[in-house]
């Protein structure tokens, strides 16, 4: 789950990193409120969970609150890659000397959070790692023994920070690690971490990223997610214990296990078609998982054809397909249908489907016939 | 011979008690294995489906002589389990559960790297050796013993595989789920030098999805040091780029971990990669 910029840095704050008093808008007139109360130049960022909004037009600075007034016009209702800008925040304008990247993350292959900073700040750091990965200083950071000093020293020297700067900056990366430890974050990064006119450091702009596994036990970050740029789709499947994502193609389909779900997807491109999304149902295939699987799929206008494919271990084909159909009496499908059963009771299973005569609806014995029935359906053939 | 798991395992069960953990230990004992206990807290002294429960590890390791355990606890509670069983000395621990916060594993994950046990998974169907034992969740039928050795990120994907491989006749050594997390105990290439060791597995099937580099190291390892043939299946060349594709760990990150990069990177290393997962009988 990824925080906001305004989200992060109030999350930031409270770990003792200091940010730019700043404020959210919903309105041009709050933005211009807002900017009045600050006396000075400001900026206007557009709060999006996407990045590219400087190129976008999305960031924009304002000498006046009329000004403040008219860029928060301009970029409420703007869209920055499919997500529509809902808020924006407004932070005193800072005269910067210099920009530098401090992040952590989870290094996956060294199975450790890995801390890392760069002179090269206010540049994506994955663009910067493409293009001189050299000016990266990364520290792996022991999951028992946390972030030792000695290693903010380390990186501190690396970017060739100016020593009168160790102590704030030994603070902050601190801070961060707290911050990242103690919010269960995959991402924690300040970009850029400025040195501003007073010669202090100040987090202008950062990211954080919260585990999904982990929200159980972070119920206040749990209800900072904003559900406003993602398919309502998905928002309603994840209520649901479902993992649903979607797509742009015209084949809905419908699968027990993530490993299938995507090998199912790639088969239908395989076959000439598009998946119109992912969508692990989970085990077991009980009729009011499918019925509501099934609603999520039709909610989507582009699905033309629907595929399920359901392997029967420990719960047998035949009762997954009395699941379907209880599920079929309860939701119905206009559009053509193809279902695969594959695993224990598989000839029964779908002799129970095939004897229920439902309209639309075909069975296939493989998954490649299944996605090629599909992907035909799909065509209107 | 087979790997991890056999007739010599003798199988702890934690969280025996809950709806899963029963579920499963009846199906596991259905099938054969050696289950010789469970764990619940709070529960010590009562029997469950013929087998005696005890309120910690320790005490049921002593009182049982098990060397593997297989834990269905909820996330929250289940990187304890883990730490309990690495320090009863449980030597090959398989954890079933999904959703352990990755700041968990990384804790267990250190905590392992000093210690004499081995994990598999966790967020995995766990290891299924035909006509021995199976320990997790993967449904014992459809499998049947022979020669080929079957390591996966995933779960009815490798299901859908070992199916198709016995209704061809071709029987498995062992087949290992080595789970869906981005952060797990046991890797691919842990489970190759396995297969590449054991008399019983002639080939191997690895069947993979994008998210990670393990798929990457695999290759390298397959190039350097395997003799015995692999073929391969990489999930999710569909799959869009920052999203999580159900598993924690299956997601493409910064343009890397993605299904064509490991396609490519098994195929250099000399792996046939089937184009789907039906495919994979007729490659071996």
């Amino acid at each position: 789950m990824n925080l906001h910029e305004y989200q992060s840095k109030l999350r930031f704050a409270e770990f003792g990193i200091p940010i730019p008093h700043g404020k959210v808008a919903h309105s041009p007139q709050q933005a211009y409120e807002i900017a009045k109360e600050l006396n000075g130049p400001v900026v206007i960022k557009a709060q999006v969970l996407t990045g590219g909004r400087g190129k976008a037009g999305g960031v924009r600075l304002a000498q006046t609150p009329e000004e403040a007034e008219r860029h928060a016009d301009a970029i409420l209702g703007m869209e920055i890659k499919g997500h529509k800008v809902l808020k924006v925040l407004v932070d005193p304008a800072s005269v910067i000397q210099k920009e530098i990247y401090l992040g952590i993350t989870n290094d996956r292959a060294a199975r450790k959070p890995v801390i890392m900073a760069s002179a090269e700040g206010g540049m994506d750091i994955e663009e910067v790692n493409r293009i001189a990965p050299e000016k990266i200083i990364r520290e792996h950071i022991d999951p028992f023994l946390g972030l030792r000093d000695y290693q903010v020293r380390n990186l501190a020297y690396g970017i060739e920070l100016p020593r009168d700067l160790w102590k704030p900056f030994m603070k902050i990366a601190q801070a961060l690690y707290r911050c990242y430890a103690e919010s269960d974050a995959t991402l924690a990064e300040i970009n850029p971490l400025v040195i501003d006119g007073e010669g202090q450091l100040l987090a202008v702009d950062g990211k954080v990223s919260i585990d999904d596994n982990a929200l159980f036990r972070h119920p206040d970050l749990a209800e900072l997610r904003d559900t406003s740029a993602e398919p309502e789709a998905e928002t309603r499947a994840r209520a649901a214990g479902l993992s649903y994502i979607k797509l742009d193609g015209t084949i809905g389909c419908m699968v027990n296990g993530a490993g299938l779900a995507m090998a199912t997807m790639d088969m239908t491109k395989l076959f000439g078609g598009e998946p119109a999304n992912f969508l692990d149902i989970g085990g077991g295939a009980k009729a009011e998982t499918v019925a509501m699987a099934l609603r999520i799929i039709l909610s989507d206008p582009n699905v033309k054809a629907v595929l399920l494919n359901i392997f029967g271990g420990i719960t047998r084909c035949d009762e997954v397909a009395r699941g379907i159909l209880a599920a079929l009496a309860e939701v119905k499908v206009d559009l053509p249908m193809v279902v695969r059963l594959v695993g224990t009771n598989e000839d029964e299973g779908r002799a129970l489907l095939e004897q229920a005569h439902i309209p639309h609806m075909v069975t296939a014995k493989t998954l490649a016939e299944a996605a090629q029935k599909a992907v035909l359906a799909a065509q209107g053939a | 011979m087979a790997i991890l798991v056999d007739r010599n395992t003798r199988l702890l069960v934690q969280g025996i008690t809950g709806r899963e953990g029963l579920f499963h230990t009846q199906q596991m004992i259905e099938y054969g294995t050696n289950v010789v206990g469970g764990v619940t807290p709070g529960k010590g002294g009562e029997w469950v489906l013929g087998k005696p429960v005890f309120d910690t590890v320790k005490a049921a390791r002593e009182a049982t002589g098990a060397n593997t355990s297989v834990i269905y606890v909820p996330a929250a509670f289940a990187a304890d389990a883990i730490y309990e069983a690495i320090d009863a000395g449980i030597e090959l621990i398989v954890c079933i559960t999904e959703g352990i916060p990755v700041r968990d594993m990384m804790q267990v994950r250190a905590r392992l790297d000093q210690s004499k046990s081995r994990l598999v998974g966790p967020n995995c169907p766990g290891l299924l050796t035909p006509g021995q034992a199976k320990v997790g969740i993967m449904p014992g039928h459809i499998a049947m013993p022979g020669n080929v050795g079957v390591v996966s990120r995933s779960g009815t994907l490798t299901y859908e595989v070992v199916y198709a491989l016995t209704q061809r006749g071709i029987g498995q050594s062992t087949c290992v789920g080595i789970g869906g997390d981005p952060i797990n105990g046991t890797s691919f290439i842990d489970v190759l030098q396995m297969f590449e060791d054991d008399p019983q597995t002639e080939k191997v099937v690895l069947i993979g999805e994008i998210g990670g580099t393990e798929e990457e190291k695999a290759a390298h390892f397959i190039t350097t040091y395997m003799t015995k043939p692999v073929v391969a299946f990489i999930a999710g060349q569909t799959a869009p780029p920052g999203k999580r594709m159900g598993h924690a760990g299956a997601i493409v990150e910064g343009g890397s971990g993605t299904a064509a990069e490991k396609i490519a990177a098994l195929q250099a290393a000399g792996v046939t990669v089937a184009e789907h997962p039906e495919q994979i009988p007729d490659l071996l």
